[in-house]
């Protein structure tokens, strides 16, 4: 195993058919006949994390399916020091809309990173899927002998709608190199001269974060953490990160407790590609100050059972987000059929349809304003939870991710 | 006399196949009516046919299966244009051509009627989209309705999908794979007529599975 390499989970894993009983047998019957189609074929996957943040939690149940049905696939992710993760949260920033000022020498910094990474690596497998701008200059690395035989992938997991022009102009050419490029809604798209596919990410049914629990263990953690299960629970799960607006998620709640009853969980932790977090958790902390019933949890990164916990306790679940790649923690919530209040951001409204399956919102006040509905009207949240459950079915499983990747590769094999 | 039609055995049997689909993001996307009507007529085929036919795979919550009614609905609110354009029956569709043209039509004449529309910038993008498929034979081919009751039990959403819904156009015919097999394979015009007439527009694909099979159940022909 190379220093890069993710290792394989050693802890007992959902296979395939334990899916069936979610999916349906058919389901599974086709994707095992979908892989047949693939046999001999392998797989790399590159990111920038092992832990933390979606692209993670997707590859680590990705990989162990591909795996199972006879895709040979290897996760690696790459290495860079302080300077290097520094510049790529600018560009994650800037990427989403935020200015950017870095200095001349960040994009050397950057090309440099990824060059040391292409060194180290090889990329021998008929698919290389490069997640997300880190490691997008991994594609220098691509063997001309194989340009035929090799197909290339950039999966975009953020939004792209309104990029800074300096760092998107710096990184197009690189994601042009590729054979086509995969993003979570179309609206994130930007007119690339290669095929751009569409890729809902997709949450695990069985994983730690999302099976379902005992009403026990849900009351036990919530007590835990001196959060009284009675009341009503509001709650936000994401990491500390400004795009999240978790300042605003408090903006919000005060403005519900002015008529009812109600407690906030902050909840979540930092990725190790994140340096901002712990200055973000400290306005957080800051924000908060005083109110016995805003509860902020800095968890760390295995804590996916208790997170699991804290959702299923929640009256309503909240994601306001500024923007989104595409926000799976509204998937976790709609899959445990939470009334969910989400902003109209990324790939939200992808999974949120407004009053059908959660409601949409654009604002603090406007967040305010539809808890204040849904605690009013319970009936009609219970309604929103049980649609969205169907939602996430139909579209947002891991089940489905493993089918799309499938057929992206035959795909690719046939010349698209 | 009495013949158990579950069990005739057809001349030519039935192989079904698990479909899939890739959807890639089209061109530009469109803001406005006018802009719409205008990429109607450009557009692929294969997106015609994805924002129609396949997109009744998936909604099971918006008011219209269509994607340029929703669209027309929700982000141009001309609820008037978007029940026009809901209510095509894709069931007396034979051809892309023919649903283009009915498209385009559709809009044409409200923007006539409504000529305000047409530049009014909507709440968000149209993307044009289309599906690429993917096809692999799966499972035993049917030989009689018992053997195709069974294999339809054992297909995915999408497979079911292909074979009853987008299998209209690949057909040029207002019929679908079932209905043809039965029809021309064991003679039973009545019996294929009955299972097209199921109504898939507002079933979701598994309670269109169980009209499909409650037709299909034993029956006996006097």
């Amino acid at each position: 195993m190379s220093a890069t390499e993710v290792a394989k989970p050693t802890a007992v894993l959902p296979v395939l058919q334990d899916y069936a009983a979610i999916v349906g047998e058919p389901e599974i019957l086709e994707l095992r006949e979908l892989a047949r189609r693939l046999a001999g074929r392998r797989v790399k996957m590159v990111n920038s994390t092992a832990v933390g943040g979606g692209v993670a939690e997707i590859l680590n149940r990705l990989v162990p399916l591909m795996e199972e049905v006879q895709v040979p696939t290897r996760w690696e992710v790459i290495t860079g020091g302080e300077k290097f993760f520094h510049v790529t949260k600018a560009f994650h920033n800037a990427l989403h809309g935020a200015p950017y000022d870095g200095s001349a020498d960040w994009f050397d910094a950057f090309l440099a990173t990824n060059e040391e990474n292409r060194r180290r690596m090889h990329f021998e497998e008929d698919f290389v899927v490069i997640h997300d701008p880190q490691p997008v200059a991994l594609i220098a690395g691509r063997d001309p002998a194989r340009h035929e035989s090799q197909r290339w992938v950039w999966r975009c997991h953020i939004d792209l709608s309104n990029p800074n022009a300096q760092v998107w102009d710096f990184l197009k050419p690189w994601v042009e190199r590729y054979d086509a490029s995969l993003f979570s809604s179309p609206q994130f798209t930007r007119g690339l001269g290669i095929p751009q596919y569409l890729f809902y990410p997709t949450i695990d049914p069985l994983a730690d974060k999302n099976r379902e629990l005992d009403a026990d263990f849900v009351r036990g953690v919530l007590e835990q953490f001196q959060i009284d299960p009675e009341r009503p629970i509001l709650t936000q799960i994401s990491r500390f990160d400004r795009l999240k607006d978790p300042v605003g998620v408090i903006r919000a709640y005060r403005l519900v407790k002015k008529y009812q009853d109600c407690q906030l969980v902050l909840a979540g932790g930092s990725a190790t590609d994140d340096p901002e977090g712990a200055a973000v958790l400290r306005e957080v902390e800051e924000a908060a100050a005083g109110d016995p019933d805003i509860h902020i949890l800095n968890l760390p990164p295995w804590s996916h059972t208790e997170i699991n916990a804290l959702q299923r306790g929640s009256t309503i679940v909240i994601q306001k987000s500024l923007k989104e790649g595409f926000g799976l923690t509204v998937s976790e919530a709609l899959w445990k059929k939470k009334p969910v209040v989400a902003s109209a951001v990324g790939g939200i409204p992808s999974q949120v349809i407004h009053k059908l399956t959660g409601m949409l919102v654009h604002s603090p006040e406007g967040t305010a304003y539809q808890i204040r509905f849904l605690l009013s009207n319970p009936a009609f949240a219970k309604s929103l939870g049980e649609n969205g459950y169907q939602h996430v079915k139909e579209h947002f499983l891991v089940t489905q991710n493993l089918r799309r990747y499938l057929v992206l590769f035959l795909v690719l094999l046939q010349g698209g | 006399m009495t013949v158990s039609l579950e069990a005739k055995r057809a001349d030519q049997p039935f192989q079904f196949v698990a479909a899939s689909y890739l959807i890639r993001i089209g061109a530009e996307p469109v803001q406005t009516l006018g802009a719409l009507a205008k990429s109607l007529r450009s557009c692929s085929e294969a997106s015609i046919f994805f924002h129609t036919f396949q997109s009744l795979e998936t909604h099971h919550y918006t008011s219209f299966s269509s994607d340029f009614a929703q669209w027309a609905l929700t982000a141009c609110n001309e609820a008037a244009l978007a029940e026009q354009l809901a209510i095509v029956d894709l069931r007396e569709i034979v051809s892309i051509a023919d649903l283009r043209g009915m498209l385009v039509g559709t809009v044409q004449d409200y923007l006539k009627e409504h000529s305000q529309a047409a530049d009014r910038r909507a709440f968000e993008a149209f993307y044009f989209c289309e599906a690429r498929e993917v096809t692999v034979p799966s499972g035993p081919p049917a030989w009689t309705l018992a053997e195709l009751a069974d294999g339809i039990h054992l297909l995915g959403h999408q497979s079911l999908h292909y074979h009853f819904i987008n299998s209209r156009l690949r057909l040029h015919l207002k019929t679908n794979d079932f209905s043809y097999w039965i029809e021309h394979n064991l003679n039973y015009p009545w019996l294929a007529a009955r299972l097209n007439r199921l109504d898939f527009y507002n079933d979701t694909l598994d309670d269109l599975r169980q009209d499909i099979l409650a037709v299909l159940e034993p029956q006996e022909k006097r």
